[in-house]
């Protein structure tokens, strides 16, 4: 009888599972809370608890049936819920603080069930005001400071950008006042790494604190993010440095179709088990501050010193590439992200990056361009204006809506910190060093507000 | 190939190599009634390695128990064992 599978193979599982860190980085539970929308708090709240309490505990039985059942570790269990700005529309019509305090309400009761029931994140403190605000809008934008002080998993997020309507400036600058006022009130900032301003914001995110359950998403569905920088950059130190990048794109994207495979068989089991929708798979590789677990390490073993080198873009654009092509070839259910992500303090080769000086904020601008990551997990002086942080954020959000793509901003004030100074937010979200930014005067463009138009790319729709 | 009855389970053992390595997994194994479907050896330079396939449905024990009891062994014996659903290597080397 022929072997089912020969030594070779399985040693290779083996190995990505037991010394490159391949594992799951979070299955996403993506739940629909419109049926919770009412004018009075204590019906929204006590839905919501009886709700997601219901699906939160589900999630975690049957993330740990099917990582016992397949061996593999399951890093992080999230839920992303409806944008909370919607469900408190009605009571924002009445009146405006009672909103504030009913949203704030809402965050601490989810914030509740998720550590009960061992829920790492939960997603959706949003708000979409890429054209305008709605009251509800203004709520969660006014609100975000005191949640994410009171909260530990609620995680929020504004998309103030898209290619189909432009950017909204006053949006960007009332959100940017509160990354500041996040950072004053809470330890080292740390309030603003469950905070990010995105432009065209998907529906089925698996990542926080982009992840949100999307309008147009089914009543509840399975979104699965995948790790595994570190078989990526063991495949490629097996290469050596003799092969041509054809041979290197090819091998990269074998290895991410293995990687999505894995992403896709655990989605589909844990959806099996909750008896719902498989959702999708995001492609992007997930680091993290271990060392053998960093994308910013592929790119140093495909022959840069450091990330953020002369060629970084040209790695990076190989890497995601030929992520998207292999993880294409692995699974129909392709969303999210599905780029390559590289957060400064949440991966450990960006933060040595940084610490040296190869990677910059000009830098990071740079490399969005061939991947979807923007500015993420970077610290900044606590004594930067909230001009200069909005139009960094401006920046950002041009480029995404100029390369009609998803792009954010997750930028952490220090207060009190210098440039150079380092920084440990501990745990996953990893240490960094305080990244030295322009201090070139914007204020005059910044406080024009209004709205940038949409780009030309707007036309392709009609 | 696979019979529907089946329940396959990777289990790959790598460590220093010593006397009694395949003796004490296979000893859990036999205790537990599992079945060896597949099994390939090898030691390079004073590594030891075994991949075994082996068959649940025989036995009297679920997957998780039997990665509990292996993983004591394998501490005991100084090496580590890893064990997998057939079905992760069906997801990542099968196209």
């Amino acid at each position: 009888m022929p072997r089912i599978f020969s030594p070779e193979e399985i040693s290779e599982v083996v190995e990505m599972l037991l010394f490159q860190d391949l594992d799951i980085r979070s299955v996403t539970l993506s739940l629909n809370l419109q049926d919770c929308i009412s004018a009075t708090e204590s019906v929204i709240t006590s839905c919501i608890e009886e709700k997601v309490g219901l699906y939160s505990k589900r999630l975690t039985e049957a993330v740990n049936n099917v990582s016992e059942k397949y061996g593999i570790k399951i890093v992080t269990k999230r839920i992303a819920v409806t944008p909370i700005s919607i469900i408190v529309e009605p009571i924002a019509r009445k009146s405006f603080e009672e909103a504030c305090s009913t949203a704030i309400n809402i965050a601490k009761s989810l914030d509740r069930i998720a550590i009960s029931s061992q829920i790492d994140y939960i997603g959706g403190y949003a708000a979409f005001v890429h054209k305008g605000f709605t009251q509800g809008d203004r709520v969660v934008i006014e609100t975000l400071p005191r949640v994410l002080a009171t909260t530990q998993t609620v995680a929020a997020m504004v998309n103030a950008a898209s290619t189909a309507t432009g950017i909204n400036v006053d949006a960007v600058i009332d959100v940017s006042r509160k990354i500041v006022e996040t950072a004053y009130s809470t330890p080292k900032g740390t309030g603003c790494a469950r905070f990010t301003v995105m432009a065209n914001a998907p529906e089925d995110n698996p990542f926080i604190p982009g992840a949100y359950h999307g309008l147009g998403e089914p009543e509840a569905t399975i979104n699965v993010a995948v790790s595994g920088p570190g078989v990526i950059e063991a495949t490629i130190n097996k290469l050596g440095d003799n092969v041509d990048m054809r041979t290197l794109h090819d091998t990269i994207k074998r290895a991410a179709f293995k990687i999505t495979r894995l992403g896709e068989l655990i989605g589909r089991e844990v959806a099996k088990e909750l008896g719902i929708q498989f959702g999708i798979v995001d492609l992007s590789l997930a680091p993290s501050p271990k060392i053998g677990d960093s994308v910013a390490r592929i790119l140093e073993a495909m022959g840069l010193e450091y990330a953020g080198a002369p060629g970084s873009l040209a790695a990076l654009y190989i890497l995601t590439d030929a992520v998207k092509k292999g993880g294409t070839m692995a699974t129909s259910s392709i969303g999210g992200l599905s780029g390559a992500f590289i957060p400064v303090s949440e991966d450990w080769g960006m933060s040595r990056a940084a610490e040296v000086g190869a990677i910059t904020i000009d830098r990071l601008e740079a490399m969005m361009m061939v991947c979807n990551t923007g500015i993420d997990m970077v610290a900044i002086p606590g004594d930067v204006p909230v001009e200069t942080i909005a139009a960094i954020i401006l920046d950002v959000m041009a480029a995404a809506i100029a390369l009609d793509k998803t792009l954010g901003v997750r930028i952490i004030p220090v207060p009190g910190a210098k440039a150079g100074d380092k920084v440990d937010f501990g745990g996953l979200l990893g240490s960094t060093v305080v990244m030295d930014i322009p201090r070139f005067n914007c204020r005059k463009f910044v406080e024009r507000k209004g709205l940038i138009p949409p780009s030309i790319k707007r036309l392709d729709k009609g | 190939m696979d019979k529907g009855s089946e329940e396959l389970v990777v289990i790959s053992v790598i460590g220093a190599d010593r006397p009694g390595i395949v003796a004490g997994i296979t000893t859990v194994l036999a205790k537990h009634n599992v079945n060896i479907v597949d099994i390939a050896q090898t030691v390079v330079r004073g590594i030891f390695s075994m991949i075994m396939i082996v068959d649940l449905s025989t036995g009297n024990i679920s997957l998780s128990k039997l990665r509990e009891e292996l993983s004591m062994k394998g501490r005991e014996l100084g090496v580590e064992v890893s064990v997998n659903h057939i079905d992760v290597f069906k997801a990542m080397q099968r196209v």
